[in-house]
């Protein structure tokens, strides 16, 4: 069944093992499409290079928010205990830092990993009902023991025939079109 | 080397994974008691889950006379003002800490036996922080207005005293049990996506599939995910180290003979770790024998567990030993009759050497390879790690008040019915949220298993002992 190719997302070639999926996405970015992702049931080693995907800014995110963190949780209790409600407990300094360490390091840790898991989740566009991709048939195995490899109808360089050569030549399970 | 098949061949190894494992495979294993249908759910689930709702049931009235009658039902007075629930809201939390440093340091190290035993481990963590997080709550007196300990704008005017380590603790352990949470949630995700796809009626697959976020595993979010899991790792493990050793200095910042002393926070770390590893194996051993898991949590496993709640169990007893020291070295006179009285008192002296007795000499069979290699042992010996390890909270939290500066306001202490009652309900609610947890949500990080199974399978990863088996042959020279 062919459809419609303004209906359609992509072809998408499906592989069982990891090896081959990362061997195929070497040949795809050599032919020169850039629009494509890979869908694996764990994560494989150089597939994001071999796609040729920038690595992620998350970590300087974090970093970010992390000193932001610091620098807010020691303020809140400078700020707390010098200024706005100042306790004379057996007449030590007012502004003890030693004292401030624990909090400032716990809201740094609260603030850097509540950034790295919800940056995450949201840069990976999640939660989403909905994707293109889950129409590829037999997709329920991308969890399992399938290796999948799309290359999106949206490439500029995408031809059907050319696509349909090169994955021939990659040794796929199968080869399938999906619908937007 | 003997191959495994199907699942329902099982051959017990000392490698991380048995051989043979594939991605389908730990599939079918892990997933399909989640996946069954109630009918279908085992006799053994039902009757630990009846008994711990039964428990349940029995923290909820201990509660509810709690709150209408207030916390005269404890046993606590003074001089004794702290006890059951703090030395139970320590030993709980204590709990927890081994399932941290499985998921987030054996991460870091990349020690590839972790992936077995993250997963529930970091459940057993959760649940235990739950447990542990409403004891403080309950002994607050007036649990109702518990946030009064937030700092957040409010009609008083008023602040904590950020300078005190009860306010470090509030803030350590709800970091603690959010960031707990947060990880253990990331690291499901790919999990609930292959249970969406695994599943087979609508509603499962509504459910699983809602949990999943729309997880695809594509290259870029597996990217940024591993990237992100990673950063969760290294942001626990100090979190970890950091939420006993606040918790330790509630006792340490304070005067009391016993309590005041600097070895306090790491050797309450060293005592968490090993009470937790002890859960670990307590949990462990039944479960994988009931869902046969032992092609995946193997004796490798069972018997890295086992050295580490040695080699802490060492260190908690060395920890014992530099108090005592202290006690004598400080010449502090009360100091050197809080010690004293903690090994010969005719009121507590019993449960010094029962600790010893609990905490040293029984897990000194665990030198021996046989015996860490023997369930049954293993599991027994975990049962007096956790029992010293209460007694241990109970030693340093009881007997160090009874006694401490003026004999005019000397006292003592007995636990009521209630101190017992909530104790033994608080293991009804973290036995009923380990049930549910075992029955819907898989209790292996299967996608994380399936990498190391790939590995295993075609880089022939487990080169250390295929090094060792060599040795053994004589064929590499020492």
């Amino acid at each position: 069944m062919s459809a419609n190719p303004s209906e359609r997302y992509g072809l998408v070639a499906e592989y069982d093992t990891p090896e081959a999926v990362l061997e195929a996405a070497h040949a795809a970015r050599k032919a020169g499409f850039s629009k494509m992702d890979a869908y694996t049931p764990h994560p494989v080693e150089g597939l994001d290079d071999a796609l040729g995907m920038k690595p992620t800014q998350l970590g300087f995110v974090v970093l970010g928010m992390g000193l932001l963190g610091a620098v807010a949780g020691y303020f809140m209790q400078w700020y707390s205990a010098t200024t706005f409600y100042p306790l004379n407990i057996g007449g030590r300094p007012l502004h003890d830092w030693p004292t401030y360490v624990v909090i400032t390091f716990e809201i740094t840790v609260l603030l850097s990993a509540f950034t790295a898991g919800l940056f995450m989740i949201g840069r990976n566009g999640l939660p989403r009902p909905y994707h293109s991709i889950f129409n590829t048939p037999g997709f329920e195995r991308a969890t399992r023991d399938g290796y999948f490899l799309c290359i999106e109808q949206s490439d500029p360089n995408f031809d059907e025939g050319r696509v349909r050569e090169l994955f021939a030549g990659t040794h796929p399970v199968a080869v399938q079109e999906v619908q937007a | 080397m003997a191959v495994v098949t199907g699942s329902g061949t099982m051959v017990e190894t000392n490698r991380v994974i048995a051989p043979g494992q594939t991605s389908g495979l730990i599939d079918d294993v892990v997933n399909t008691p989640v996946l069954v249908g109630p009918q279908r759910t085992p006799t053994w689930w039902w009757i630990g889950f009846s008994i711990s709702l039964a428990l349940l049931g029995l923290y909820l009235i201990s509660v509810v006379h709690l709150i209408t009658t207030g916390v005269g039902i404890f046993g606590n007075n003074q001089p004794v003002s702290w006890a059951m629930p703090i030395i139970n809201f320590v030993w709980w939390i204590g709990i927890g800490h081994a399932g941290t440093l499985i998921s987030a340091a054996l991460l870091l190290f990349r020690q590839p036996w972790r992936t077995s035993i993250n997963r529930f481990a970091e459940a057993m963590t959760i649940f235990a922080v739950v447990v542990a997080g409403l004891y403080p709550i309950l002994h607050l007196g007036r649990p109702w207005v518990f946030y009064w300990l937030l700092p957040y704008p409010n009609t008083f005017g008023m602040w904590p005293n950020f300078r005190s380590p009860l306010a470090w603790d509030l803030f350590a352990i709800s970091t603690y049990a959010s960031v707990s949470v947060l990880f253990w949630f990331i690291g499901l995700i790919p999990d609930l996506a292959t249970l969406r796809d695994a599943a087979k009626s609508r509603f499962q697959k509504l459910i699983y599939g809602t949990l999943a976020l729309g997880w695809n595993g594509s290259a870029k979010a597996w990217q940024r995910y591993q990237r992100a899991y990673l950063l969760l790792a290294a942001l626990s493990f100090p979190l970890v180290l950091s939420v006993h050793s606040t918790i330790a200095m509630d006792f340490a910042v304070s005067q009391v003979p016993g309590w005041n002393n600097t070895v306090m926070p790491p050797y309450f770390v060293a005592g968490a770790v090993f009470a937790g590893f002890a859960m670990v194996l307590l949990l462990a051993i039944p479960l994988r024998r009931a869902y046969g898991l032992q092609n995946l949590i193997t004796m490798r496993h069972l018997d890295n567990a086992a050295k580490l709640m040695l080699a802490t169990g060492m260190i908690v007893v060395y920890g014992y030993g530099v108090e005592l020291f202290y006690a004598w070295y400080s010449g502090v006179e009360f100091e050197i009759f809080m010690a004293y009285n903690r090994v010969l008192g005719a009121d507590h002296g019993w449960a010094f050497w029962l600790l010893i007795l609990c905490n040293l000499v029984a897990i000194q069979p665990l030198w021996f390879r046989k015996v860490r290699q023997t369930p049954w042992a293993l599991f027994l010996i975990s049962i007096f790690v956790s029992i010293g390890m209460w007694l241990e909270r109970f030693v340093i939290v009881v007997v160090s008040l009874t006694k401490d500066f003026l004999p005019s306001s000397w006292g003592n202490y007995v636990p009521t019915f209630w101190d017992w009652a909530l104790y033994a309900g608080s293991f009804g609610l973290f036995f009923t949220l380990f049930f549910l947890f075992i029955r819907l949500l898989p209790s292996i990080a299967t996608t994380e298993m399936k990498e190391l199974a790939h590995h295993d399978a075609h880089h022939g990863s487990d080169s250390y002992e295929k090094i060792r088996e060599a040795y053994y042959r004589g064929e590499v020279p020492a």
